[in-house]
């Protein structure tokens, strides 16, 4: 097994539709100007649970400009698809706050809103439950988010932790978070003849075709050309999204038009739901963990399930004779949770990550090389071999290029114009997968190879890497690729998700590539086609495959006030071969700074009187900002990975964020000597521990 | 019934005249009215930055910008900041440097950079610069602070600030 040659692959190709992106002439899903749409504004339930008893929109209708107004009495009905987001104005019951019970349909947005808050929807309103209590009474669920069991049991973890002579048990907890792509969620949607055309905030064109069809039984073509960040928030569709097909029925040949509005992004679309994590690991005296235990209880929707996974990659990523994982869900009257960036990752790298942190402390040991010492030699669960595995390269290395040994390991020891600095280490894993299911076409003609396929360029850079990957394929220069992506109308693509996307359409792109040389040789004619399914990796099943991360944090918490600074990230990567440096340094940067944010700014508030998410606009719920981030660095070891894909490249969209906040949870450990187990890190958390 | 009052503006050199509703935001105005889908809508708040615009020369949230208020005004998008066909040297510096990823905050952004090197170049200071007397120096941090009214969830940040400091520097 070896991967295919790289000339192009490697290289740092600009982006491809970077003049559109910089001028603002790239459309998304919501610049839309034909001329006669429609503006669609919902009416949302205000309470979190009950019965719809009537519904007036007597005044909502007299509004000048108003088209129409839809509630569930006159809307069309609609297939199965078996999602409850999905049922959307098809019944009375309100499972959430938020959720769309009516919609406007106006000449003009003033009028679309004035007339929804002219709606008047009576409820008999039901007891909820919206907060989060760790403690309630909980379920196993059948399965985790991603699929994966919610339990795995490896020998026995609780005698070996009464007969461990190191053992650190703690509890971590991590909040609700808001995925708040730049680009809210839009639709705009025309029925044609019977035929339905979307032009959809997704990212996956194929997937929203599909769902369409099923919800309407019709011809769907769906565009996404430019999608303004996903981060998971756009993989599946919404009730939006149905809301505003469901009206446009109403008004067959006028494009109707939902973008959605800031606080509806905290309503209808999806969050990171919360999780509290106990941990628990028991060591020898020289380190050498003998059980890893971690338990998760997390939130999930009464309506519908979605448990994070918060501790699948504990089953990878250190040996230990007995282990543990588990998941409970505590059913809430909230919105659904889905994924978000590096779903279970994330807030699962934040409990293990401090608690072998803790461990370090406790065995007074390097947590670097508390970390070696516990390198496992194959898949600590299942066994299998590791296709690569980076992970110790990364602590190395990056321990070196960080400066790691020239501090202190004693907390607490640097003190600089009034801030306590401090370093920390955490590391992650994300699995190397490929989806089935994509067919790329190659056509060759005027000169140029045309590749088209059905994948989402959702900021990560698909269309320009995969012009690099069609280029080596078919030994020319990227100049000779055209690329066709980001719609219905070219082969089905897989969605952008999972860090699978271009592994999952780069295999495919391969393969038709050697298909068209096959049949062609490098000197085709015109009009010469070849096209390929996604192939199987045959190694699937053989080896364990994942990407590594070792991230290195310098924190700075002022003496006095207790605020909190990241002056210094830097996350060493074992990713497989780099497609493009430039690309893939933005995205690991990128994923690191939401790791940043995670640990110091995120957290949706939920009430639980009403189920409403209180700080509910990008005022109360803070993202990184420009000034937040100081110097975040993204470096990647050489590893050579033959098994995962024929370009030999693990996907980098989400091993950025993992780690990232226990680095950060460890580094301000070590600045102050004060262990935060709970997310975000936030002034109070040093100031009430009485040791500033 | 609801009225609507005439007004003109000039966007990117082209000079239009509508009537507006009085409660019709600038951004609005560009996007629903005039089809001029360059300025994107990020929160309709003042909270993102996305809708940034150069107005009259400064730096505005068109968002937070009644129409009705601007009449006669000369609006600038990212789109417009080219001259003969040259990009900004701004816009340059963002493609040069990798300075967003899904490109959505991207125009506010660049409308944002040119209002922030301009007022440095005119001597207004930010929260962190040390002499308020003296002329502005654009270095990271100085930029990381005049940049932080536009988000970027993609969090380009790192290369944001490169491509205003090369751009600044020119």
């Amino acid at each position: 097994m070896t991967t295919m040659d790289a000339r192009s692959m490697g290289t740092s190709v600009r982006r491809i539709e970077g003049p559109d992106k910089v001028t603002g002439t790239a459309a998304y899903a919501g610049d839309t100007v034909a001329a006669g749409t429609l503006v669609l504004h919902p009416v949302q339930a205000t309470v979190a649970r009950g019965e719809i008893t009537a519904i007036d929109t007597s005044a909502a209708e007299a509004v000048p400009g108003v088209v129409a107004v839809l509630t569930h009495r006159d809307a069309p009905r609609l297939g199965d698809t078996g999602d409850p987001e999905h049922r959307v104005l098809q019944g009375t019951t309100i499972h959430h706050r938020g959720q769309f019970v009516a919609a406007v349909l106006a000449e003009h947005a003033e009028a679309a809103a004035e007339a929804a808050r002219l709606v008047v929807v009576s409820v008999d309103e039901a007891p909820s439950t919206t907060g989060f209590d760790p403690d309630a009474e909980a379920y196993t669920p059948a399965a985790l988010g991603n699929g994966q069991q919610a339990d795995t049991l490896v020998g026995d973890p609780d005698a070996a932790l009464a007969a461990a002579p190191v053992v650190v048990r703690a509890s971590y907890s991590t909040p609700m978070e808001h995925h708040n792509p730049m680009e809210p969620h839009a639709t705009t949607a025309t029925w044609i003849d019977g035929r339905l055309e979307v032009r959809e905030a997704s990212q996956g064109a194929e997937l929203a075709r599909q769902t369409l069809a099923t919800l309407f039984d019709a011809e769907v073509t769906v565009r996404s050309p430019h999608v303004g960040g996903g981060f998971g928030t756009k993989g599946f569709l919404h009730a939006g999204t149905v809301l505003t097909v469901l009206a446009a029925r109403t008004v067959p040949g006028r494009p109707v038009r939902f973008a959605l509005g800031r606080r509806q992004m905290f309503e209808t679309v999806g969050y990171r739901p919360a999780t509290v994590q106990h941990m628990a690991l028991g060591a020898a005296a020289d380190g050498r963990l003998e059980v890893v235990a971690h338990d998760v209880v997390g939130a999930t929707a009464r309506y519908k399930e979605f448990v994070e996974p918060a501790g699948g990659s504990t089953r990878s990523m250190y040996a230990a004779p007995h282990r543990r994982t588990s998941h409970r869900a505590v059913p809430l009257d909230l919105d659904a949770p889905t994924y978000m960036r590096a779903p279970g990752e994330a807030p699962g790298s934040f409990g293990l990550e401090c608690a072998v942190d803790e461990l370090a402390v406790a065995l007074d040991l390097d947590p670097i090389e508390l970390r070696v010492r516990n390198e496992p030699d194959v898949h600590p669960e299942n066994g299998l071999p590791f296709s690569s595995r980076g992970l110790v390269e990364c602590l190395r290395t990056g321990a070196e290029r960080f400066g790691w040994s020239s501090w202190d390991r004693a907390p607490r020891r640097r003190l600089v114009d009034g801030w306590w600095h401090g370093v920390g280490v955490g590391c992650g894993t994300f699995p190397a997968f490929r989806m089935p299911g994509s067919t790329a076409e190659i056509t060759f003609t005027g000169g140029r190879y045309v590749v088209a396929i059905g994948a989402a360029d959702i900021g990560q850079g698909a269309r320009t890497v995969l012009t690099q990957i069609a280029a080596d394929a078919l030994g020319v220069d990227v100049d000779s690729i055209a690329v066709e992506i980001g719609s219905t109308q070219v082969p089905v693509g897989s969605i952008a998700g999972g860090s699978a996307g271009t592994a999952s359409w780069g295999s495919t792109v391969v393969e038709a590539a050697d298909r068209f040389r096959d049949k062609y040789g490098d000197a085709p004619d015109e009009g010469d086609h070849a096209d390929a399914a996604t192939p199987d990796n045959p190694w699937a099943e053989e080896y364990a495959m994942a990407a590594y991360c070792a991230q290195f944090a310098e924190v700075a918490v002022h003496a006095d006030t207790g605020e909190i600074r990241v002056p210094r990230l830097l996350g060493m990567f074992g990713v497989g071969r780099i497609l493009n440096p430039t690309l893939g340094r933005s995205q690991l940067q990128g994923g690191m700074v939401w790791g940043l944010s995670m640990a110091l700014h995120e957290e949706s508030v939920v009430d639980p009187r009403f189920g409403e998410v209180i700080n509910h606009d990008l005022a109360g719920y803070h993202v990184a900002a420009n000034a937040d981030v100081r110097v975040v660095e993204a470096e990647w070891i050489d590893e050579d990975d033959a098994y995962v894909n024929p370009m030999g490249a693990k996907g980098i969209g989400e091993i950025g964020i993992v780690g990232v906040a226990a680095a950060i949870a460890n580094a301000a450990y070590h600045a102050t000597g004060v262990r935060v187990r709970s997310l975000p890190i936030t002034c109070d958390d040093f100031l009430t521990s009485g040791l500033l | 019934m609801t009225t609507t009052i005439p007004m003109s503006i000039t966007v990117d050199g082209e000079r239009h005249d509508l009537d507006v509703d009085p409660r019709t935001t600038l951004l609005d105005a560009l996007r629903e009215r005039l089809g001029i889908t360059t300025t994107k809508k990020g929160c309709d708040h003042g909270q993102c930055g996305a809708c940034t615009v150069l107005l009259d020369g400064r730096r505005v949230l068109s968002c937070l910008t009644l129409a009705v208020a601007k009449d006669g005004a000369h609006v600038v998008t990212a789109d417009g900041l080219a001259t003969d066909g040259e990009l900004h040297p701004v816009t340059e510096a963002f493609l040069a440097n990798d300075a967003y990823q899904c490109g959505y905050c991207t125009p506010g952004q660049i409308c944002s950079a040119v209002g922030a090197i301009d007022e440095a170049r005119r001597g207004m200071p930010s929260a962190v610069t040390a002499d308020l007397a003296a002329d502005v120096t654009l270095d990271r941090s100085e930029i990381a602070e005049r940049m932080s009214g536009n988000l970027c969830r993609c969090a380009a940040y790192v290369n944001i600030v490169s491509a205003v400091e090369e751009a600044a520097h020119r």
